[in-house]
């Protein structure tokens, strides 16, 4: 079965197994693909595209983190046109987000040179912050709809399916039943979104309390005290 | 478990959804839409005891409801109107229209009367452009509103339908044929004395490609589903028909809707297919009755039987489930999100199986193909673009309406068939495949309409729209309307379109209203190319598509001290379109949001003031349509 492919990208052949993707293929030879949703524990939907890249012969930039290698494809990781794509939908994310939880976002603005402020008067996905159970807090203003949370509860983990998505397109957001506090849901507290989550929105309560500046030893009353915190913001 | 407050009686719902509950979870929207008729709205206990009975998650089934615009979860008027503000019916004052009725029952777009007798919403097309301004009240067309005269028509919309040959549309124009009238299916019974191959091979020889935007050959598409292992194999017809400016569907379906299912059963025969599905989308409920019969009578007659049956599937407001993948899903009973492709639908179709998927217009031509014969069907049209096609002309023309012609006549010669532009006005231009086609002018009239042509022209023939504006018109108001189609239709799973309609969208709402700043011509191209470039699906790789072809065509239209546009009277009336009204609000200052999660439909409007109250309240009982929001005549 493991027959081989040979395949160009950015002008250096490389041999692959068949059924590599390009990204992993690209890695074999030390090109860098950017990518933002895939992951290797969740089921990859090729949604953030800010792994496109140009294929020879294809209209349209093709996602590197999905698309396997082909014989004799020839592959640009670099072109202007997808230097365009990517620098533009950073600069969305950022126009639409709250990134300062997500450092690696910021990195890959510096590299492709992206802009923050060059969609003004954007309007942006604000919402309140979530805390309605012991273990994390979500913060959908730095959700980049990566949709890793919704896998792992689900399918791709945990098979609980206390979450799921509220609205579509821009509006789209990650919510529970009828947006009800996490403890009336199924969720069983297992954090494994929290441990895919790319940025801040799901973090846990502890390191989200000290960042609030509350201090270890009041955080370990809370914790030993009482289940659920009282003073819910949600009221 | 928490508790779950029973207000509501849950006893009318389970004689409504029990049928479904065998289908499991693909039953989960027919079951929505028939709650939603029991109730009017789908509450939160209601929503978890169909969870409970279709073993669907909780999460899931709001995820489902939240995606379609036409479910509710928050209690809506009686009487629903729905208003489009799409090009076409905006050409007819549609915004004048929807403003008239609101301001009559002092609602805003996307409220709800306090008594829950009414809601009003503004609706993306409604597949009765040519009849604009256009509406739907509750499962009703109402079309050729006319404040001035106080008329329209309400029920079934007419057909108007044209054009130098009459082949796919044979039977149309004069009501719904029965299958009496339509004959016995002659094709079906020529087909099933051929081999299987061999009806294939007829097809591929006809040339027939797709009519529902994508142009892909028919027969090829039924050779890989023939060929591929699996089973059982499905044919879907393709009637969700979204596109705005698009009506042919409706028509096809409507007046002869035996051509289809006969096109749909050679389909099955020559694939070997035995289950197959109608999507029609949820804004052509008038249509369903319609169907539903046609299939009786098909049953009755033998067509279709244990072999092969059809069943309808209604939409539920989304025009991404146009999009093959994502009507997969929805018929599955999820959110329409695209699936990535490959694997392609003829062999990892629906539920995972080979599927033929065809649109109405294209399966209208499979009987004419197998009985005519491929070689004759071809002297049809042109030697590459063979057969009869049909434009759906709409806007400022003398006839619009459902034109048949051959592929080969250019688009002059279609235009003086309907009479010209209306008023003795100029042409100015001509909106060529719909939203996600692209602006032909005057300099395009000449272009024959044929795939090849229209290729070298730069035009998508897309669904055959032909929408046509006259000279006086604002084309930035045309775009901004495209703008908040594309942002409001958009499924939100991949960053390029689901941000990118949006940005889109509010660069064009500054383009319209004259407010352009700095560099907005950059950012509107980065966003385009970048949608076109990488975005998933067609939604987002076409959603610039009219935007790219208008700045090539008119760039003053985007230089900044371009004409500033009568910026009050289009009032910049917020996104008005249903649920989005809410949706906005919910992403702009989502922190005023109560744990209530009752909020992203409709609103309900304390009524300020009582007299409005009493407006509204009149509008109650008894009062016929006509009287209850038309003070044309109470004034
Ligand atoms: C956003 C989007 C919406 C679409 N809407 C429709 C539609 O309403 N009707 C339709 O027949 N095809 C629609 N299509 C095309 C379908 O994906 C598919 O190509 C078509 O149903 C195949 O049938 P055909 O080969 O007979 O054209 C849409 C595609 C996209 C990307
Ligand atoms: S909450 Fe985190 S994991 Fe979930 S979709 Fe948002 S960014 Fe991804
Ligand atoms: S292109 Fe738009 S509609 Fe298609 S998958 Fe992406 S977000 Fe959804
Ligand atoms: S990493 Fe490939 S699409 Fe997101
Ligand atoms: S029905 Fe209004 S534009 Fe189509």
């Amino acid at each position: 079965m493991a027959e081989n492919i040979t395949l160009t990208i950015d002008g250096k052949q490389v041999s692959v197994e068949a059924g590599t993707t390009l990204l992993k293929a690209a890695e074999q030879i030390g090109v860098e693909i950017p990518t933002i949703c895939f992951h290797e524990a969740t089921t990859a939907n090729a949604l953030c595209r800010i792994c496109v890249v140009e294929v020879e012969g294809q209209r349209l930039l093709q996602p590197a983190c999905i698309l396997k290698a082909g014989a004799d494809m020839k592959v640009r990781t670099r072109s202007e046109k997808v230097v365009r794509a990517r620098r533009t939908i950073l600069e969305m994310l950022a126009s639409t987000m709250d990134l300062s939880d997500a450092p690696e976002i910021l990195t890959m603005m510096d590299e492709y040179g992206a802009n923050a402020d060059r969609f003004p008067q954007a309007e942006r996905r604000e919402s309140e912050v979530k805390d309605d159970n012991p273990m994390y807090i979500r913060d959908y203003s730095k959700c980049l709809l990566c949709w890793r949370c919704v896998q792992v509860c689900a399918e791709d983990a945990q098979y609980t399916y206390a979450i799921n998505f509220e609205g579509r397109g821009y509006e789209t957001q990650i919510g529970t039943f009828f947006d009800r506090p996490i403890p009336e849901t199924t969720c069983v507290l297992c954090g494994q979104c929290v441990g895919v989550c790319p940025t801040g929105a799901l973090k846990p309560k502890r390191e989200y309390l000290l960042e609030q500046g509350v201090s270890p030893a009041e955080i370990s009353v809370m914790n030993t005290g009482r289940k659920r915190r009282a003073a819910d913001k949600r009221g | 478990m928490p508790e779950i407050d029973t207000s509501t009686s849950l006893t009318p719902l389970h004689p409504a959804i029990e049928s479904y509950i065998p289908l499991g979870r693909s039953g989960l929207l027919p079951a929505l839409h028939a709650a939603q008729k029991v109730y009017g709205w789908l509450s939160e206990e209601v929503a978890a005891e169909i969870a409970r009975t279709f073993h669907v998650p909780l999460a899931d089934v709001h995820g489902v409801i939240e995606f379609y615009s036409l479910f509710y979860n928050e209690p809506i008027g009686k009487r629903i109107i729905r208003v489009c503000t799409d090009p076409a019916c905006a050409l007819k004052d549609a915004d004048g229209l929807l403003n008239h009725f609101c301001s009559h029952h002092g609602l805003e777009p996307g409220q709800t009367t306090r008594d829950r007798t009414l809601t009003i919403e503004a609706s993306p097309c409604l597949g009765l452009c040519e009849l604009a301004p256009a509406a739907l009240v509750n499962d009703e067309a109402e079309t050729n509103i006319n404040l001035q005269t106080d008329s329209y028509d309400l029920g079934r919309p007419p057909s108007m339908v044209y054009g130098p040959i009459r082949l796919l549309t044979f039977n149309c124009g004069d009501g719904t044929t029965s299958l009496a009238k339509y004959g016995e299916y002659a094709a079906l019974q020529k087909a099933r004395g051929m081999k299987r191959e061999d009806v294939i091979n007829e097809i591929k020889a006809s040339g027939l490609v797709g009519r529902g935007g994508a142009a892909f050959p028919t027969g090829v598409k039924w050779e890989g589903a023939f060929k591929a292992e699996g089973n059982p194999k499905y044919v879907v017809c393709n009637a969700d028909e979204s596109e705005p400016g698009t009506f042919k569907d409706r028509i096809l379906l409507l007046d002869d809707p035996h051509r289809t299912i006969e096109g749909m059963c050679i389909a099955a025969y020559a694939i070997g297919a035995n289950k197959g599905y109608i999507y029609l989308r949820g804004e052509y409920p008038y249509i369903l009755p319609v169907l539903e019969n046609a299939l009786r009578e098909a049953r009755g007659a033998g067509y279709l039987n244990e072999d092969f049956d059809i069943e309808i599937r209604l939409g539920a407001g989304a025009y991404i489930c146009g999009e093959e993948t994502a009507l997969f899903e929805s018929i599955e009973g999820k959110r329409g999100f695209p699936r990535v492709k490959p694997p392609f639908p003829t062999t990892h179709g629906l539920f995972g199986k080979p599927t033929v998927i065809n649109n109405v217009e294209t399966l209208c031509n499979v009987p004419l193909i197998v009985s005519k014969g491929a070689a004759e069907y071809r002297k049809i049209g042109t030697e590459k673009s063979p057969g009869p096609k049909l434009f759906c002309v709409s806007g400022d023309v003398a006839k619009p309406g459902l034109y048949e012609i051959p592929f080969g006549v250019t688009l002059r010669e279609l235009l003086d068939m309907a009479g010209g532009v209306a008023n003795k006005r100029k042409l100015q231009a001509v909106l060529f495949g719909g939203a996600a086609g692209a602006f032909a002018t005057l300099d395009h009239l000449d272009v024959k309409m044929t795939f090849e042509d229209l290729r070298a022209a730069g035009l998508p023939l897309g669904s055959g729209v032909v929408m046509v504006f006259d000279e006086t018109r604002d084309m930035r108001d045309v775009l901004k309307r495209l703008g908040h189609f594309f942002a409001h239709e958009s499924c939100g799973k991949c960053y390029p379109c689901q941000m990118g309609t949006q940005r889109q969208k509010e660069i064009l709402d500054r383009i319209a209203a004259g407010k352009m700043l700095e560099g907005d011509l950059e950012r509107l191209q980065d966003v385009g190319w970048t949608m076109t470039d990488a975005s998933l699906c067609g939604l987002g790789q076409t959603a610039a598509s009219a935007v790219l072809s208008a700045i090539k065509l008119w760039p003053e239209l985007f230089k900044e001290e371009g004409g500033r546009v009568k910026d009050e009277e289009r009032g910049e009336k917020k996104e008005v379109r249903g649920k989005k009204i809410v949706a906005k609000a919910k992403a702009v200052k989502a922190k005023v949001k109560t744990q209530n999660a009752k909020k992203r439909t409709t609103k309900t409007v304390k009524s300020k003031t009582p007299s409005k109250k009493t407006k509204s309240d009149k509008s109650k009982p008894g009062s016929k349509k006509k009287t209850a929001r038309k003070p044309a005549k109470k004034r």
